[in-house]
């Protein structure tokens, strides 16, 4: 296939960036997105051209680390996927395909399409845990009965991979999805209940700190959300809120 | 046993651990305060330790490569983490839990320290579960077990397909809360180049903000590196895309020795590589191995028209294939170790009877255990009369709720349906049993540095079981560390901090901004990865699955020669004073390129077969592995001298006084 690319380039935090058009030639459908573009780096490296960077790591899309938006999407065409598990046969031969980075005021672009997402950990750094001692000796595990239904749940939104996609997909760059996945984790454990009050309350204060914006329920995030977080996770997480406001 | 102690405690193996603890030096708590650890890596076994180091009172400094401390590469494993505590009455114990990991690992373990990982294995799940760590629950609320990799009991406690996941956020959460209260310092998108020594001990390290380029210096009392494993080295393999050496490898060159380097676990059910452009494999969880059957045609002229696309694996008849695995082992099967269906794999393969375009795949198919799931359901079901297709409808349902995750992913990247023609898989490297030597401590030739989970050499020996890397890394960081490295930490509670202006820190920077440049000012003709293909073609033709004295001869050659190529031609854009990936990726390719060499070393060294290492020239008539417990009971530890063919060999022999040694045979 033949594609015609216009990315976003952008030295660092402190400069313009623009976008630039690349032609790139012989991509073949089973190559994943990301593998695309390393043929596109090679190409410019042997130009002696500086390459296109991106973050990425695991390339099995659990790391939550790639961040691309694909012709305005987070992660791409395809649903309930991120970048590095989409591949080229989503495209085809002469498309045009505009790639930029997560945009959101709390996400800096760091270089070219990589940007700072360390908010997110600030956020769990308010509360994200079960203040429990690690070097203690906890109860055994089977003396806390935790049921199936609820186990999974809690798992469900445990499975939030951090990638951003959400703030990037909402037109205000709220965080909603990412931390209420995170209060829901803790909310629906028993293990959680002690401290669930003082949780919410400061994960939302610092989510707001950082410069998120306001969820409208617009819903966008659940669709891009490349691990199907669900919104109930966003009542769930008002619920707690209210309560905590009320408690407090 | 020469400069290696080992440092065992004396006694009988089920107090060894107890007594040690009861004896070793402590801190007093007042005095944690003024002294400073290092950990390098945020996996499960730096997570896990810096959030016990810190919550102990100690101060840590963490570093990651990576944006967030969550994404280390832990993030990855699937299937489960192993815990000895016999929940399902079905016979479990911390001995056998021992003896299964002893024996996995074709005795090239230690003893002591694999006792001691059993033994606090059932603290693992105790703690992630006040954590809430979110694992699999049957319906009366207690926890699920299942069983893996060939063992007889079920052991394995999971969370979905994603266990490595929920526990790293465990030790993520637990490292954020000390972060909040003060106690540890978070460094991300950091890479340590270099270890610094001040007398001998391990005192700081010198690594680079990848984001502004700037080089920095940070002290210690001691420094942990816990910076995982090596496979990368192989170009191909299931280890995410920054994986390195780097850190093991400098503290290599400053004394650390670095043990059994050639012991590398390939998994035997992994995606097959598609063509040259790809970057990186997946993996298949094992558990698919318990349904489904291995084959390949039993007629060359059937592979080669499946090759070429003129015959459908669907069109070949019960009598027409191979189940090689089942013939060759009958009272395992499929459920053979991985090194067993590693090599079983390859040998189909190079005969000539590989299935995918390149010759370098097997089935494994599900339609067996389809209908028979169907057949099952529909009796049950009371209906009669039913046909195939309604029966296949059935099982497939079922296989669906058991595996669909993964026959989704399969299908995500083959663009195959794997529920109506057979997965093609591929072993693939996975794991890496070698790293830096440590004593019962942890603590590596120098003191002062610490080597846990998967950068040490570990508690695996020449093979690892299913679900033991994670109980390892975790069992390291949250219970053994921070307690023994408080024995040595007494003596230096009056030492106060160390300064980085020290001529010991202008060296090793010196050092590290000299190589930068070196790397940096390269004539190019050939980008990093250039090296890195060519490399790991080398190492996984040479140095793979199968390995043999001329080969591995050549290889040590070849790589020598790359090496010297890469440093004359390496072509690096941009420059050092900002982010630069580049420059990133060079930096690890050229320790690999210094691993790879005394890879292949070690490999020729050891004239026999044993776990994850296959000397073709030690094998009995049927092709299995044969052991030479005479001359290899040992752990091959390698001293820097220079160039890597030039370091020198120590071993430390290994004595089983609990165990007796065996063959492992699985026929
Ligand atoms: C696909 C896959 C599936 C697996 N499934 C299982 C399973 O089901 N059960 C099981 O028990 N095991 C499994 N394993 C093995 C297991 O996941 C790993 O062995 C284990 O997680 C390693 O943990 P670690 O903490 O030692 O290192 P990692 O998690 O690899 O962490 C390494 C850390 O070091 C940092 N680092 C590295 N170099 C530097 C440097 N120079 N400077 C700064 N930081 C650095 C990285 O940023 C990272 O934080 C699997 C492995 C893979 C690849
Ligand atoms: S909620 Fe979904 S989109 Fe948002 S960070 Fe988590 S996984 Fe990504
Ligand atoms: S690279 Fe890890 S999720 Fe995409």
């Amino acid at each position: 296939m033949k594609l015609y690319l216009k990315i976003w380039r952008q030295k660092n935090a402190s400069t313009k960036g623009q976008m630039v058009d690349y032609t790139l030639n012989g991509v073949e459908s089973d190559m994943s997105f990301l593998e695309m573009l390393d043929i596109l780096n090679e190409e410019l490296i042997s130009k002696g051209e500086e390459p296109v960077e991106f973050d990425h790591d695991c390339r099995e899309g659990i790391c939550g680390t790639c961040s691309l938006m694909i012709n305005g999407r987070p992660h791409g065409p395809d649903s309930r996927i991120t970048v590095c598990q989409l591949h080229m046969r989503s495209f085809n031969d002469g498309d045009e395909i505009v790639i930029e980075p997560w945009r959101a005021k709390a996400f800096p672009v760091v270089k070219d399409l990589i940007v700072d997402r360390t908010a997110f950990d600030r956020i769990q750094q308010a509360g994200g845990y079960i203040s429990v001692n690690t070097s203690g000796r906890p109860v055994d595990a089977n003396a806390i009965p935790i049921e199936k239904d609820m186990a999974d749940k809690s798992f469900n939104a445990a499975t939030c991979i951090g990638c951003g996609a959400c703030v990037a997909a909402c037109k205000n760059a709220s965080a909603m999805l990412f931390t209420s996945a995170k209060v829901s984790q803790f909310a629906l454990l028993p293990q959680g209940q002690v401290e669930a009050v003082e949780r919410v309350e400061n994960m939302v204060r610092q989510m707001d700190l950082e410069g998120f914006g306001n969820c409208t329920n617009t819903g966008a995030c659940e669709i891009e959300c490349p691990k199907g977080i669900s919104l109930e996770n966003i009542a769930r997480m008002n619920r707690e809120y209210l309560f905590a406001s009320v408690k407090g | 046993m020469g400069v290696l102690d080992s440092k065992e405690p004396q006694g009988p193996l089920a107090n060894k651990w107890t007594k040690h603890k009861n004896e070793i030096d402590l801190v007093n708590p007042a005095n944690k305060r003024n002294i400073d650890i290092i950990v390098v890596g945020t996996g499960l076994a730096g997570g896990s330790a810096a959030a016990t180091l810190a919550e102990l009172g100690y101060n840590v400094k963490t570093f990651c490569y990576q944006d967030s401390p969550r994404r280390a590469h832990s993030i990855a494993a699937q299937g489960g983490v192993n815990a000895a505590k016999n929940y399902q009455g079905d016979g479990d114990s911390v001995y056998r839990l021992f003896y299964d990991t002893v024996k996995g690992g074709d005795y090239r373990s230690r003893e002591s320290n694999v006792y001691r990982l059993a033994e606090v294995s059932t603290n693992i799940i105790d703690q992630c579960v006040a954590q809430g760590v979110p694992f699999a629950r049957e319906y009366g609320g207690l926890l699920d077990n299942r069983s893996f990799g060939g063992v007889l009991v079920s052991r394995t406690f999971y969370a979905k397909g994603q266990t490595g996941q929920q526990l790293l956020l465990g030790a993520y959460a637990a490292m954020n809360r000390q972060i909040q209260r003060g106690k540890i310092k978070s460094y991300t998108r950091h890479e340590m180049l270099d270890l610094v020594l001040v007398d001998g001990k391990a005192r700081g390290i010198i690594a680079r903000d990848l984001v502004n380029g700037e080089i920095e210096r940070h002290s210690a009392h001691a420094v942990v590196l816990a910076t995982g494993g090596y496979g990368n080295l192989f170009f191909l393999s299931t280890y995410c895309m920054g994986a390195n050496v780097m850190a093991a490898w400098k503290a290599h060159k400053k004394g650390a020795f670095f043990a059994n380097p050639c012991f590398t676990q390939i998994h035997p059910t992994c995606i097959p590589v598609s063509g040259d452009h790809q970057s990186k494999l997946t993996l298949m969880s094992e558990s698919l191995r318990n349904d489904g059957r291995i084959w390949v045609p039993k007629r060359l002229e059937d592979a080669q028209a499946i090759r070429e696309g003129k015959l459908k694996p669907t069109q070949l008849g019960e009598e027409e294939r191979d189940y090689y695995l089942e013939r060759r082992y009958p009272a395992f099967g499929n459920l053979v170790p991985r090194d067993v269906a590693s090599r079983a794999a390859k040998e189909r393969c190079d005969a000539g009877f590989g299935v995918n375009k390149t010759g370098e795949a097997v089935y494994l198919d599900f339609s067996a255990a389809i209908m028979r799931y169907g057949r099952e359901k529909a009796l049950t079901s009371g209906m009669k009369d039913v046909d195939d297709n309604t029966i296949r409808e059935l099982g497939e349902k079922i296989v669906e709720a058991k595996y669909g995750n993964l026959f989704q992913m399969y299908e995500k990247i083959v663009d195959e349906n794997p529920y109506k023609t057979p997965m093609m898989i591929y072993p693939a490297v996975h794991y890496t049993m070698g790293g830096l030597w440590v004593d019962y401590n942890l603590q590596t030739t120098i003191p002062g540095c610490y080597a846990a989970g998967e950068a040490n050499f570990s508690d695996h020996g020449a093979n690892r079981l299913g679900a033991s890397a994670l109980m390892q890394g975790l069992a390291d960081g949250y219970f053994v560390l921070p307690y023994t490295i408080g024995d040595y930490l007494s003596d230096d509670i009056r030492t106060g901090p160390i300064p980085t202006d020290s001529p010991e820190f202008d060296a090793a920077e010196k050092n590290v901004t000299d190589r930068l440049q070196k790397l940096m000012s390269g004539t190019g003709i050939h980008s990093v990865d250039y090296y890195h293909k060519k490399l790991g073609k080398i190492m996984w033709n040479k140095c793979g699955m199968s390995r043999n004295a001329k080969e591995l001869k050549e290889a040590i050659k070849e790589i020598a020669e790359l090496r010297k190529d890469f440093w004359e031609n390496v072509k690096i854009p941009g420059s050092p004073d900002g982010k630069n990936q580049e420059l990133e990726k060079a930096g690890r390719v050229a320790d690999f390129l210094e691993l790879g060499e005394l890879f292949a070393k070690d490999a020729l060294e050891r004239n026999e077969s044993c776990g994850g290492h296959f000397r073709e020239e030690y094998q009995t008539p049927e092709g299995e592995a044969l052991r030479d417990d005479e001359n290899f009971k040992f752990v091959s530890a390698w001293e820097y001298m220079g160039e890597p063919s030039d370091a020198k060999l120590h071993k430390e022999d290994l004595v089983y006084e609990n165990i007796k040694v065996k063959t492992r045979s699985y026929k």
